[in-house]
């Protein structure tokens, strides 16, 4: 039990320490970085390397934006085994529609919520 | 005459400034930040992972769990960004608190209440994609083309 969550953290900081590396060294936003790890996150899903990181680290591999890439490889490849060619186009968003739909719906209600500030 | 001076003044006061700044300029400290990152964005992971546990102890179904486990994040990120937490978090934490899901729900919320006075179509709806928008395409693209091999490879061989 305390291992699970060990291996949550380690891996979970490795993925965010990496990004922050990078941030560092070059000039990119988060934004960029956000799609990086996202398409990142979809070739290693689909080269069945980020299928170790998720047994090893749960929702250490499945929380970073890697892992919303995982989860649309998975939904596509189930799709497509069950549907065929259609399931290429439907699999990936109906493996995050949980994710995105949440994302928009709370997204939305808070922004109307949140009061605009200056950030610097 | 004095107004030749006076450029030349100028031009000493600037290569001054140039030469101070520039050695005055702030380096990023690298090991401070990925100490950071690695700390916060571990813990968002293991708060996750505990939901995740948590939702499974209910009897639910693992795949489920995993998918409320996401829903409840981004409730988490999107509402302490409307209050103001989340950036306080993400000022010391950087890439700690980009990375996992609930700075995807961050985003969202965070572009869309800076545009909010543009209107509720253009600003709040169009904003809200800023980041998020980018990060949908590229991931449904991706997993797209990734599908195409997959089910081509399926068909010949």
């Amino acid at each position: 039990m305390f291992e699970e969550y060990l291996w949550a953290f380690v891996i979970g900081g490795a993925l965010c320490l990496i990004a922050q590396i990078i941030m560092d060294l070059t000039k990119l936003v988060s934004g960029e970085i956000l799609v990086i790890y996202v398409v990142a996150g979809v070739v290693l899903s689909a080269l069945g390397i980020y299928e170790y990181l998720v047994d090893l680290g749960g929702c250490g591999a499945t929380v970073p934006l890697t892992g919303f890439g995982y989860t649309l490889v998975k939904g596509t490849m189930t799709a497509v085994d069950e549907r065929g060619l259609i399931g290429v186009f439907t699999g990936g968003l109906t493996a995050a529609a949980g994710g995105i739909g949440s994302a928009v719906v709370f997204g939305y209600i808070f922004s109307l919520i949140g009061r605009a500030k200056t950030k610097y | 005459m004095a107004k030749n001076e006076r450029i030349k003044s100028e031009e000493v006061f600037r290569e001054d400034y140039e030469r101070i700044s520039k050695k005055n300029k702030a380096k990023p400290e690298y090991f401070k930040n990925a100490v950071m990152a690695f700390l916060v964005g571990g813990t968002i992971c293991t708060l996750g992972q505990l939901i995740k546990n948590i939702i499974i102890g209910w009897g639910t179904p693992e795949q489920d769990a995993a998918l409320i486990t996401t829903i409840v994040l981004v409730f988490l990120g999107s509402s302490l960004t409307a209050f103001g937490i989340y950036d306080m978090i993400g000022r010391h934490a950087g890439a700690g608190s980009i990375v996992p899901i609930t700075g995807f729900a961050n985003s969202i919320v965070s572009c869309a209440v800076d545009f909010k006075t543009e209107g509720p179509v253009f600003g709040l709806g169009a904003k809200m994609f800023t980041i998020a928008g980018p990060v949908i395409v590229y991931a449904t693209v991706s997993s797209w083309i990734f599908g195409l091999i997959y089910y081509l490879w399926g068909v010949i061989f």
